[in-house]
């Protein structure tokens, strides 16, 4: 094995582990405070997740609704939470999202206006009042291009298209990580004072996702492995609206924002079934009529919002019930309908690409015929434990944030809350991160024992005379998770799961690559396959513990939520003897100020922003 | 109602490489895209392709697909007759790196000589007002996915390898969207004259043809500056003014 002295090396104070838009966020800050910043990411820039995100961003800047304010979003995402999210992550984030929205427009976004000029704003599910700053229905790539334009001239440095590995410590402390060239199959060993984890979530673990392969919760099992703690892995949010028709695309996203625009669901009997599933604590802000959904479309501010904008945990499970008593599509999902609403030119101005994607994907005319949808794996709302202000996990100079991050969403994530998470949260674990690496005296140093190891046990799966494919491995843990750990869990199916993720580890053990390590997937196929497990664990071990029902978490046997549980979290960390262990914590009381703001009417909070 | 479909992919590496035959069971709805993953998962585990959203959304899969470039993602098996070959091999205006991924540096290179958006100043209560009209073309602009295909189809850059002297149609819009911002305040003509080099295009619009985002990449963002370059350097009025005040 070579001596790490011979490593090709790079040292930086901070190295950001991914480029969606919170790892981007977080070096752009790092930056500008004159920190020597480094950026990896597995994909080119511009790739990562965030380009995909369609319907827009969440903030309470009011122009549209001059009604709404800061406690107001606050009050909505804790209530889209179900009350489990963290009280002050929750309130950093209303406050600080409208700020951080005009900063993405100082830099060069060009939203969608309102008739005055100012950046217009959209509904979406669980959002009191149109709030999401939007650019059609590709808000993601909006952020993701500024981000990337304005960061190329910050000093960053990006290498692309290189795999973090591992972090690497020195004692208990972060020192650097360990990457992989994708081109070459070179190793590179980043040194470092602090890193920032901002990898995304988990959702290939699934047969049925929105996500892309790199979305193998990475970030996570590094974490994990280092000495981090993970909360809230038993939330994992199931879209309700993912494509079903042709089977190559099933799962791919259609946006909440055609419901936004008014888009309407319907069984095979042609009834609007969302009327049916409207949830008690909804129930006196939600129309429970066709006529007063329609005056809300047409504007009436008086109007309750329509059913079809319930959260998305109500939707997905909505869905799933009509499926299950026969009320299906002819593929297995629902008709969502938004040619009887819209005309078609408003149609193909507001969701240009949904149009595209109906149009070439399933050779469907969405301005004519209703989609066929049904519930994908789309998004984590647990991941990594960390301080909420300074964004720091326990391990000293390691933060998070984004979606591989835990927190904000509670339970269940509203959608369009995502991309302001990411400039928020970016934001500060930039500001924490260069906190941290200004108080270190000396640079840490990386163990040369940890190096060798991570290169071993990458280098083994190429020279290893045989074994099994890791693809095949993969497509199993697919259908084990989508099947055991799905939308609706129970104690039999959650402990089957973990059988089989067992099984695939001890699989995974003897995993073989083919070919050189040059651009070689099958490699890094093989390479994913462990933060898959350790990711896919950690969602079963939690489901199996909340015995309880709560937003993305279902039991079957344990219908409704439960009040003592309302107040835990579930934790994840590696125990000492390598073995995964799952904790109850309380979670912490919030100020008698958010505790009344999140429990206020809305007559009591309009107008009231301060 | 799987069927059986010959693919002839490019395998190989800067050095060498050459065409190799595949069989595959496709299904209904299939892109090239699905196809080439089920030959990676059962026949070629190492073969390089690059995708991320499945979706036309991220301008990562990028090839050439029987002599054409595309998404391949986007690309159904069905647009091709029952019995035809489906031949797919990298871009070609970028040197290979492996099987159908090239290296695509030289483009965010490009990216960085362009002088980023500057704007003015904020109107008094803290906000920016600009007319959606007025901001129509720039999102257009802005549609933009980075799949570099109208960079491979440019014959400045593909066949007469000029790559230091233009940027490229993709770079072309990008600086139309920052001329055409309202905020804007940065002057990049000198350097779409010169260091980028608007002259060497010849409206081919081969680059508007292959947009999978349908920019109007020639006619509504290089004509343009063309004009404006025309405007500031060649109008007599102007070259007048320039002599009289010394302004540009
Ligand atoms: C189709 C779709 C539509 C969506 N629409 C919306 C929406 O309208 N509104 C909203 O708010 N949210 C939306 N979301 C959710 C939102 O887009 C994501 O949660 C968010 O973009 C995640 O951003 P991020 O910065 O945390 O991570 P990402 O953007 O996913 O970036 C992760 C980065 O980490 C890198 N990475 C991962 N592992 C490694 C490793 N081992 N080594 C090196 N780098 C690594 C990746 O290469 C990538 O650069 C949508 C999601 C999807 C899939
Ligand atoms: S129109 Fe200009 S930029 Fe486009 S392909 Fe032709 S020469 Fe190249
Ligand atoms: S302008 Fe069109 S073809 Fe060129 S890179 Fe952008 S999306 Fe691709
Ligand atoms: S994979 Fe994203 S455009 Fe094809």
């Amino acid at each position: 094995m070579a001596d790490i002295d011979e490593l090709q090396q790079f040292e930086h104070d901070v190295l950001v582990i991914g480029a969606g838009g919170a790892g981007l966020r977080a070096a752009t800050e790092c930056s500008n405070r004159g920190l020597n910043t480094g950026l990896i990411c597995k994909s080119l820039l511009g790739k990562a997740h965030t380009v995909m995100a369609e319907g827009g961003m969440a903030a309470a800047l009011g122009n549209v609704d001059s009604r709404d304010n800061w406690k107001i979003h606050f009050r909505d995402t804790m209530r889209g939470g179900k009350f489990l999210n963290q009280w002050r992550m929750a309130e950093l984030h209303a406050r600080m999202a409208p700020d951080c929205v005009r900063e993405l427009e100082e830099w060069g976004a060009v939203f969608d206006r309102t008739p005055d000029g100012l950046i217009s704003q959209r509904n979406f599910g669980g959002h009191r009042y149109p709030r999401l700053a939007h650019v059609g229905d590709r808000t993601g790539l909006e952020m993701i291009r500024t981000l990337q334009d304005h960061g190329i001239h910050q000093g960053i440095k990006v290498y692309m298209e290189n795999k973090a590995l591992g972090l690497l410590l020195d004692g208990d402390k972060i020192a650097g990580v360990l990457g992989l060239w994708r081109e070459t199959g070179r190793f590179a060993l980043f040194k470092a004072k602090a890193v920032i984890m901002a990898t995304g979530g988990g959702g290939r673990a699934w047969r049925v996702t929105s996500n892309s392969w790199e979305y193998s919760g990475d970030g996570l099992a590094m974490a994990y492995h280092a000495g981090a703690e993970l909360m809230d892995l038993e939330f994992t949010q199931f879209h309700p609206t993912g494509m079903v028709w042709p089977p190559s695309v099933r799962g791919t996203l259609v946006t909440e924002g055609v419901r936004g625009d008014g888009g309407i669901l319907l069984n095979s009997k042609h009834e609007r079934f969302m009327f049916n599933y409207i949830p008690e604590r909804f129930a006196s802000e939600t129309a429970d009529t066709e006529e007063e959904a329609n005056l809300w479309l047409n504007g009436d501010k008086e109007a309750r919002r329509p059913p079809e904008l319930l959260t998305r945990d109500v939707v997905a499970r909505a869905i799933l019930a009509e499926t299950e008593a026969g009320r299906g599509s002819p593929h297995g999902g629902a008709f969502l309908d938004i040619a009887s609403q819209k005309p078609p030119d408003v149609i193909r101005r507001k969701l240009p690409s949904m149009y595209h994607q109906f149009k070439e994907l399933a050779e469907l005319d969405i301005t004519r015929e209703p989609m066929e949808v049904g519930p994908t794996m789309h998004y984590f709302m647990g991941g990594i434990r960390v301080d909420h202000d300074s964004q720091q996990t326990r391990v000293p100079g390691l933060f998070a944030c984004g979606e591989c991050a835990a927190g904000l969403h509670g339970a269940n994530r509203l959608g369009g809350n995502s991309l302001s998470d990411l400039l928020v949260f970016g934001k500060l674990a930039g500001i924490g991160a260069c906190e941290y690496a200004a108080s270190l005296p000396s640079a840490p140093a990386p163990d040369a024992g940890q190096v060798q190891g991570l290169m071993r046990s990458a280098t083994d799966i190429l020279n290893r005379e045989t074994g099994e494919n890791p693809y095949s491995i993969h497509s199993d843990l697919q259908d084990l998770m989508q099947a055991k750990v799905g939308i609706i869990r129970n104690q039999a199916y959650l402990e089957e799961g973990l059988d089989g993720i067992d099984q695939l580890r001890t699989r995974t053990a003897g995993v073989k690559a083919h070919g050189t390590s040059q651009y070689n997937a099958g490699w890094h196929e093989a390479l994913d396959l462990d933060p898959l497990l350790i990711t896919s664990e950690a969602v079963a071990r939690a489901a199996l513990l909340r015995k309880e029902s709560r937003g993305a978490h279902t039991r079957a046997e344990h219908e409704g939520e439960n009040e003592e549980w309302g107040n835990r979290n579930i934790v994840t960390s590696k125990a000492a003897d390598g073995s995964m262990q799952v904790q109850v914590v309380e979670r912490p009381a919030p100020s008698e100020e958010l505790r009344a703001i999140a429990t206020a009417t809305l007559e009591e909070l309009e107008g009231t922003a301060s | 109602m799987a069927k059986t479909r010959k693919f002839r992919i490019w395998r190989g590496d800067e050095q060498a490489g050459d065409f190799q035959d595949y069989d595959v069971e496709v299904e209904t709805g299939m892109v090239v895209l699905d196809a080439i993953h089920l030959i990676q998962a059962e026949q070629a585990h190492d073969l390089a392709v690059r995708w991320n959203c499945k979706a036309g959304k991220c301008g990562s899969c990028s090839m050439e697909i029987n002599g054409k470039p595309r998404l391949s993602c986007m690309t159904r098996m069905n647009e091709y007759a029952p019995d035809e070959t489906i031949t797919v091999q990298p871009m070609r205006t970028f040197r290979v790196i492996k099987d159908l991924v090239c290296d695509v540096s030289w483009n965010y290179e490009q990216n960085k000589k362009i002088a980023p958006f500057k704007p003015g100043p904020r109107d008094a209560d803290g906000n920016y007002r600009m007319k959606q009209d007025d901001v129509d073309r720039v999102q257009e602009f802005r549609k933009c996915i980075e799949c570099f295909l109208c960079q491979d189809v440019c014959h400045v850059l593909r066949d007469h390898e000029q790559k230091e002297k233009f940027v490229g149609p993709r770079f072309m819009i990008r600086l139309a969207g920052l001329e055409m911002h309202p905020l804007d305040t940065a002057d990049r003509i000198p350097k779409i004259k010169e260091e980028f080099g608007v002259g060497m295009c010849n409206i081919t619009r081969c680059c508007t043809e292959v947009c999978p985002e349908h920019i109007g990449i020639t006619d509504n963002g290089i004509i343009p500056l063309k004009e404006r370059v025309v405007d500031r350097y060649y109008d007599p009025l102007r070259i007048l003014w320039r002599k009289l005040t010394g302004k540009t």
